[in-house]
């Protein structure tokens, strides 16, 4: 106690700086009062960030439920337990250094002593996130508090309300006769499930229509014809006076302040939600008069120590209704607590909703109110259609809109808020043509999701940067889709487009070639032995191939049997990099990458290398993956630069290939104070036996020598910490556009346990991973996910871990530097001339600038000026050709 | 005057450039012909050698004879290989965007050696 004491005070003492910095390696803890919806998102973010290596995280939940969907709390009737409500993946609470403590409520909160009173006990904390939501409203109407009177919030509240009814309704011998008081979004929901329970349903509006915040007169009109056709029963203009109870103080009728008494066995309060600021108040914090935890735009309150969330808290001066926002604001939390810079931006207020089997949605600028805005309506009565669009003065720009009876352009138009519609408004409205123009218009920036705040620039490139092909991917990668579901159509379509783009087919076909999975081509190659494309094609599939499935092909075939990328016909079939072992430039140029094991170079090396640079007049440049690109080497130069290189003990770093690209590695025990194993020493093993691994997509592995992480191997796709014991094992990470750590496989394995599960893991990712599929999308891609996969490489569930083994023993032992092979054979070399008839003579089209002391290609208007080739001197290679 | 305009001024002159056995089946090969950077290929299943420029019109960088060949339907194409906008070897007719080509040449294999047709200029 007294430690955890000191350790508090001397925070204390500097209070704006009340988080630990990235030195101090003390734990500290977050406790987190309530654990709803915006709880559990912060615990996410958390966990992403790895934040627990520093913060313990306590969650305190009052509700004996962990963290459910309370968006879908309606669809709680239909399923068949609490459990079906949960959110994303449950594997959340066993995160090492989170702790979920359900039916715990927080008693009270003292900021200055920075404790907590839970359970009667007190518990100290370094940071506090108040996430404790709303409670239901009810407006003090007589008789409110009768049996028969519900509110609509929580699961708790549901079987309660469902207990009550079916009770009545044996009781009574007749339809159960219910009232929601409030014709708002909750007041719909709330009639919806009353209807799905079977009960004859009033709704009570004190406004003059329906969802008055969302929609707008015409809308409201709307929305009432539709409702009511479903055979509930609609009151606007009517205040509740009094509720009036029978001989056993149940509920039997409703009085209003105008029009006649309504007979009801069951009330639904739906009247709106207040903030449950209860312990901000009990801590003296400040609050707003009309509720909500005050807090800045870092989502601060007036205690620096103490955070608000989600729906307690007031941040730009009101409260968030809405989960998108809440999640936000956890998200900023969380960058926070890491000493991030994150601010909470005004949020998106937009709503779709299918309440009783109809679409209401609201979005923008809903009512018009931005100065001399146009609208443009479409109203059929008779079918219950209403909509309307927003948009600026000159009619061009999409300002918002209300969309009731059929909101299925809600997806397409959301996202186009505050950017140009594109063609004619009215082609958004007519009912056949309610999908408007394609996703091609959306600009990259445009949110898609606005419950998790994602861009259709995020969605695309999960595509092409994650290698996602179906929704669920794209859902897992970028958490489009995950909340309420409403832009899932968009996000689909997005896709979709995205594939076509960058022709990948939708579905298991590889290409128009092959009517095969990438997994099953592996498994045809495997099982039939065939060992050239022009059998496969001819057996499995048509025509001459293309850019997709010829490398494909040559990837299987080098995963299955080591033989060189330019014998025979491989030579054919092979990408643009693969095609001559370098990386392609914007210029045709190359870059060449020698293999630095585990990023372990000699002096001697080092000099080679830049000699050789030197020598060639290559741009050279220091990679993410601990080695060197020699950039500006041509086609014909290639020979030469790699016969100096390998003399000097240098081998392909696979830089080109869909293949192990590096082992990062931190110094280790060898050198650093904290290290507790050798991680350089392991990096080389491993880089040294993964070489030269043809798979689906590239492969990068780190290794660490303690907790510190200083290699970042949890942002790779095989990451190794050490550890006391042994080594743990962490896969799917990766960096990029869509960054993902990886995710806890093994502990304390020992070096050779450990190797033999990497060997298996990447041979199971090999030979049943899509195209361009990474290990991340991969893991979410098998069916049972991580824990299946650890099944087949711990446990051998699948029988296959021999034959894993084999393969890469087989692979291992086969391995052969492949541009050494090259330098022997006069065949291969050929291939390198820059023209069949003039194999020496540089391409005469090149032209570079100096910059910062190097090269660099010439711009399209310097080339204007340069004229005739390289400025800079390049000598000539004496190369074998 | 509509065949004037489609018959060049005069048939081509044919420049030998190698030997057929010096390409690689369904691997491109750059070659200079009068001063011109032209990509060969030599479709594997049918044996015939196809020749368009070399300068990939979407960059400027010449490199389409380091594409990879195959077919989309009936078509036999040629894939750029910096951003993969696939080109008709018959045509040179680039499918991914019409408004773009690749020039086309004649090619003729006379006793084994390939020869390349340039259009005589003046
Ligand atoms: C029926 C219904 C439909 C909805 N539909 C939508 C919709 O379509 N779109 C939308 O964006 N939003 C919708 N919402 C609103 C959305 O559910 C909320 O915005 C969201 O749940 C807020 O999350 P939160 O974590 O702030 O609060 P909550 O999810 O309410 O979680 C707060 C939790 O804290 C607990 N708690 C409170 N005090 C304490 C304490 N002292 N100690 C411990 N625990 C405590 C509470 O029991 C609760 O479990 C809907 C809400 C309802 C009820
Ligand atoms: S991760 Fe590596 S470099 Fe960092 S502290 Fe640990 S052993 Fe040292
Ligand atoms: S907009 Fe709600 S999940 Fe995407």
């Amino acid at each position: 106690m007294s430690e955890v004491l000191q350790r508090g005070n001397r925070r204390r003492r500097d209070p704006t700086h009340a988080l630990p910095s990235v030195v101090d390696m003390e734990r500290s803890t977050l406790v987190v009062a309530g654990a709803g919806m915006v709880a559990r998102r912060l615990v996410e973010a958390l966990v992403e960030r790895d934040a627990t290596s520093r913060w313990d995280v306590e969650v305190y939940g009052e509700e004996v439920h962990a963290p459910y969907d309370r968006v879908a709390l309606t669809s709680y009737f239909g399923l068949s337990g609490p459990e079906e409500l949960l959110l994303g993946d449950a594997s959340l609470w066993d995160t090492p250094g989170v702790t979920l403590h359900t039916g715990t409520a927080v008693e009270s909160v003292d900021a200055a002593a920075r404790t907590v009173v839970v359970g009667g006990r007190e518990r100290r904390y370094d940071a506090l996130v108040l996430a404790t939501g709303s409670y239901a409203a009810v407006p003090p109407v007589e008789g409110a508090d009768l049996r028969g009177c519900f509110v609509y919030r929580t699961v708790d509240d549901l079987d309660a309300l469902r207990a009550w009814v079916s009770e009545r309704g044996e009781a009574l011998g007749r339809p159960v006769r219910g009232a929601v008081v409030g014709g708002g979004l909750l007041g719909l929901e709330a009639a919806g499930a009353l209807t799905t329970l079977g009960t004859d349903t009033t709704v009570v509006e004190f406004a003059d229509r329906l969802m008055p915040v969302q929609v707008d007169a015409g809308g409201g009109e709307a929305l009432r014809r539709l409702v009511e056709g479903l055979g509930v029963a609609v009151r606007t203009s009517t205040a509740t006076s009094r509720v009036v109870a029978d001989d056993a103080g149940r509920v039997t009728r409703m009085e209003f302040a105008t029009g006649d008494p309504l007979d009801v066995d069951v009330v639904v309060f739906a009247t709106g939600v207040r903030p449950r600021d209860e312990l901000a108040r009990g801590a003296g914090l400040a609050v707003h008069p009309r509720g909500g935890v005050l807090a800045d735009a870092a989502c601060r309150t007036s205690d620096p120590a103490v955070y608000a969330v989600g729906e307690v808290a007031c941040v730009s001066d009101r409260v968030w209704g809405l989960v998108g926002p809440g999640y936000t604001m956890a998200e900023v939390v969380a960058d926070r607590l890491l000493g991030g810079e994150a601010t909470f931006a005004d949020a998106d207020l937009s709503t779709k909703l299918k309440l009783l089997g109809v679409d209401v949605a609201s979005f923008g600028d809903a009512f018009g109110t931005t100065p001399d805005s146009l609208e443009v309506v479409y109203a059929d009565p008779v079918q219950g259609l209403y909509k309307k669009l927003v948009l600026s003065d000159d009619a061009s720009t999409l300002l918002g809109g209300v969309l009731v009876g059929d909101a299925s352009a809600y997806g397409s138009l959301r996202p186009l808020v505050g950017h140009p519609l594109g063609g004619d408004p009215a082609a958004w409205l007519l009912p056949e043509s309610a999908e408007g123009p394609t996703t091609g218009a959306l600009p990259d920036a445009a949110t898609v999701c606005s419950c998790n705040n994602v861009t259709a620039g995020t969605v695309r490139c999960a595509v092409t940067e994650q290698g996602c092909t179906d929704v669920a991917g794209v859902k897992a990668c970028t958490k489009a889709g995950t909340s309420c579901g409403s832009c899932v159509p968009m996000v689909k379509q997005l896709l979709q487009a995205q594939l076509a783009e960058a022709g990948i087919e939708v579905g298991n076909d590889l290409c128009e070639h092959f009517s095969l999975s990438r997994a099953q081509l592996f498994d045809v190659v495997r099982v039939s032995g065939i060992r050239t494309f022009s059998e496969l094609l001819a057996a499995h599939g048509r025509g001459r191939g293309c850019d997709v499935c010829r490398p494909v092909a040559a990837s299987i075939l080098a995963s299955l049997y080591q033989e060189h990328v330019l014998d025979g016909e491989r030579a054919a079939l092979q990408d643009t990099n693969d095609h001559v072992m370098a990386n392609m430039q914007k210029d045709g140029t190359y870059s060449v990458v020698p293999r630095i094991p585990g990023g372990e170079v000699t002096p001697e090396g080092l000099i080679v290398i830049g000699q050789v640079a030197q020598d060639f007049g290559l741009y050279t440049k220091i990679t993410g993956g601990q080695r060197i690109d020699l950039f500006g080497a041509r086609i014909e130069q290639l020979p030469a630069i790699w016969s100096r290189l390998v003399d000097a003990g240098f081998e392909s770093g696979h830089a080109y290939g869909k293949s192990l690209r590096t082992v990062k590695s931190c110094v280790g025990s060898t050198w650093c104070r904290f290290g507790v194993q050798d991680s350089v020493g392991l990096a080389v093993a491993l880089e040294l036996r993964y070489r030269g691994l043809r798979s689906p997509h590239k492969i990068k592995l780190g290794v660490s020598g303690c907790a510190r992480e200083c290699a970042e191997a949890r942002g790779k796709d095989v990451g190794v910490i050490a550890t006391d014991q042994g080594w743990n094992m962490y896969v799917g990470g990766n960096g990029g556009f869509t960054p993902r750590h990886a995710q806890l496989f093994a502990e304390d394995l020992t070096t050779e346990q450990l190797v033999r599960a990497i060997d298996r893991f990447l041979m199971y990712y090999v030979r049943t991973a899509d195209r361009l599929q990474r290990t991340a999308p991969w893991v979410e891609s098998v069916e049972g996910g991580i824990d299946a996969i650890r099944a087949v490489v711990l446990d051998d569930s699948l029988g296959i871990a021999a034959d894993l083994d084999a393969a890469m023993d087989a692979h291992v032992g086969g391995y052969r530097d492949e541009w050494a092979a090259t330098l022997e054979d006069p065949e291969k070399l050929r291939k390198f001339a820059s023209f069949v008839n003039a194999p020496d003579v540089a391409d005469p089209d090149l032209a570079y600038v100096p910059e910062r002391g190097q090269k660099r290609p010439a711009t399209a208007e310097e080339r204007g000026v340069v004229i005739g080739g390289p400025t800079l001197p390049v000598r000539t290679a004496g190369g074998p050709l | 005057m509509t065949t004037f305009l489609d018959a060049p001024d005069a048939p081509p002159t044919l420049v030998p450039v190698c030997r057929l056995d010096d390409l690689h089946p369904d691997r491109g090969a750059a070659a200079l012909v009068d001063g011109r950077q032209v990509a060969l290929f030599r479709l594997a299943d049918t044996d015939e050698v196809r020749a368009v420029s070399h300068r990939d019109p979407f960059t400027g960088a010449n490199v389409i004879a380091r594409g990879l060949v195959g077919s989309r339907g009936d078509v036999p194409i040629i894939v750029s290989p910096l951003h993969k906008q696939a080109f008709d070897l018959r045509t040179g007719r680039c499918l991914d965007d019409p408004d773009v080509s690749l020039d086309t040449y004649t090619v003729d294999v006379v006793d084994g050696v390939v020869h390349v047709g340039v259009p005589q200029t003046g």
